[in-house]
């Protein structure tokens, strides 16, 4: 056990691909908290933020500044009578949430967080994703049709109609950037996650920009796209509440919703971290060609201890902007101590950068390495994830007809001619 | 290039996944309620998809599982919109020709049996290497080098197919 443990360290290879299932099951552990927390933090964001987008405050109360606000609603869902009604259909009811929330989390099998921080490579790794997550609909149409109820069953009608609509758009789009990966010597593209970004770092290139402006259309279809494939306003018509209550989750109440939220989300992370891959250059950081000296490599592994260090002054801000009153002392300390923490962190990063600079042994390297890659990765991501709060106190929702126009008068056309031009030039340059 | 993985498990996951597709295609016609069925069938074909992967063919089980994601959904909604649901519950499901059907399954088991017994020399001894790491840009290279011209044909089939469809479903275009 403890020989399979240590001969995986150093190894430049995926724990799946390296074949040490001992690796694989921590980082798959990893990655499952990492998102669980990812969702917390992002329930949190999403209506602190929403909350500020229109002149409100939010959830101010549990906690400092609505910290322990997630925790407070995840005990209050378990604590949640569960009701299945009687005329549901009992199992399908009960399988549902499950088969949302099992799609929404075998996809990050092939997330690439960096070139070895990965579950696994697959051969198949795009398609894996979106045949996957395209399994998520069945979780919403089986809820919709079991509850045997009027507001959940059109719901879940609309919601499979948009997300066949839109698969078909965000499919060409997808086609498009792997076309551009087999633009080397060989003429060969990959399919693999990891090879798609390994790809983008030998052309030198990130694909939003190559082509220009060809990838950016792409991207721009697969960040409208997803976005419908994810349910989000102003896509959010399978649980629109003027119309349909709450759509196709309405009879659904405590864990079992809650488990619908965790799989709404965990998609949202997924199919960002597609875009990521895909377009965004994945771990890399900016400009990965020009910039590589090691100076520069040491700036840019100093921006995970920044990043923090900007977090935990923006708390330290928040302590002193805390009224004087000794009603606020509690939440006074506690945010005290969730800067500190931070700034504990941002500090712990900092050591590992400047003591991993000349590190000697690959492990230690690796190891600094690694934090830089999962880094840019969840960054781009993290910028995703705002942009999905930013739509959704944005725009107004669509109408039915005007998203159905949107989807095949518009987004189709526009990626299928990306698609064959960015063949033809393809072609052309080689 | 990579290390290959050795496979762990095999005959344990072969038996799990063939055991999966079979019960799921039990009960697809068992079942009385034609969205339990849909759903089984989905089970079945996720099961065929994984012995497709233990069979070193990720891109067939990749697609296996693309295409029949969105075939079952378009199954969902004919069950939803088309049947109904209440009066073929109650309905006979199994009518007269069940004759014919228990000969179609003894021959059908007949034929595995007997491929089962004289397999060996049924099938050419030395296998193709097993193209794991580059399967799929084999795929292609065979789809539009080798067999171009049947791929087009293909294509060109479905587009009038789906030409014919929406003609076919909208009086006016």
């Amino acid at each position: 056990m403890l020989t399979s443990f240590m001969s995986y360290l150093g190894s430049q290879f995926s724990p799946g691909v390296a074949g040490n299932q001992l690796w694989a099951l921590i980082y798959i552990l990893i990655i499952f908290t990492g998102v669980s927390v990812a969702v917390i933090a992002m329930n949190w964001i999403e209506r602190k933020a929403l909350a500020h987008f229109q002149v409100r405050l939010g959830p101010m109360r549990v906690g400092p500044h609505g910290l322990l606000q997630p925790i407070a609603d995840a005990l209050k869902l378990l604590l949640k009578e569960d009701i299945i009604p009687a005329e549901a259909d009992q199992f399908v009811f009960w399988v549902a949430p499950l088969i949302g929330l099992l799609a929404a989390f075998t996809v990050y099998t092939v997330v690439p967080f960096g070139p070895s921080q990965a579950v696994s490579d697959m051969n198949i790794g795009i398609l894996f994703m979106l045949g996957v997550s395209s399994l998520g609909v069945l979780g919403i149409v089986m809820a919709g049709w079991a509850s045997n109820s009027h507001y959940p069953l059109i719901g879940a009608l609309r919601s499979s109609a948009q997300m066949v609509s839109y698969e078909v758009a965000m499919g060409l789009a997808v086609v498009s950037a792997i076309l551009m990966t087999s633009l080397n010597e060989t003429g060969t593209g990959t399919l693999s996650m990891i090879g798609i970004v390994q790809a983008q770092q030998q052309q030198g290139i990130w694909f939003i920009f190559k082509f220009f402006p060809l990838g950016l259309i792409a991207f721009v279809i697969f960040a409208i796209a997803m976005v419908a494939e994810t349910n989000r306003a102003p896509f959010d018509l399978a649980e629109a509440e003027s119309e349909l209550t709450a759509g196709f989750h309405t009879e659904y109440s405590g864990l079992r919703w809650s488990l619908f939220m965790l799989a709404e989300y965990a998609a949202m992370i997924a199919v960002s971290s597609i875009a990521v891959t895909l377009w965004l250059g994945g771990w890399l950081h900016p400009f990965p060609n020009r910039l590589n000296a090691p100076a520069w490599e040491f700036t840019f592994s100093l921006f995970p201890a920044l990043t923090f260090g900007g977090l935990a002054a923006i708390a330290f801000v928040g302590v002193k902007r805390m009224p004087a009153d000794s009603f606020f002392k509690i939440q006074r300390a506690g945010l005290a101590v969730f800067a500190a923490l931070l700034g504990l962190l941002a500090l712990l990063l900092l050591v590992i950068a400047i003591a991993g600079r000349n590190a000697d042994t690959s492990i230690a390297a690796r190891f600094r390495e690694g934090i830089d890659y999962v880094f840019w990765f969840v960054l781009k991501v993290a910028v995703f994830m705002y942009m999905f709060i930013w739509y959704r106190a944005t725009w107004p929702r669509y109408r039915f007809d005007q998203l159905m126009k949107v989807g095949w008068k518009v987004m189709l056309p526009i990626s299928l001619g990306v698609l064959i031009v960015t063949a033809i030039v393809g072609v052309l340059v080689k | 290039m990579t290390p290959g993985m050795a496979p762990v498990a095999t005959p344990f996951f072969f038996y799990l996944l063939s055991g999966l597709a079979v019960i799921g295609g039990v009960l697809v016609i068992t079942r009385r309620n034609a969205v339990h069925s849909a759903l089984a069938l989905i089970v079945t074909l996720l099961a065929v998809s994984g012995l497709y992967l233990m069979l070193y063919a990720p891109f067939v089980a990749g697609v296996q599982i693309i295409v029949y994601a969105g075939g079952i959904m378009v199954l969902f909604l004919f069950v939803i919109m088309l049947v109904n649901l209440e009066r073929t519950v109650k309905e006979r499901q199994f009518n007269r020709i069940w004759p014919i059907g228990v000969v179609a399954a003894v021959a059908l088991l007949g034929l595995f049996v007997s491929v089962y017994v004289k397999g060996k020399n049924l099938f050419p001894e030395p296998r193709l290497p097993l193209a794991e790491a580059n399967n799929t840009q084999e795929i292609g290279v065979m789809l539009y080098g080798n067999y171009m011209f049947a791929f087009e044909i293909a294509s060109l089939l479905l587009l009038v197919a789906i030409l014919g469809a929406v003609i076919m479903a909208k009086k006016r275009i």
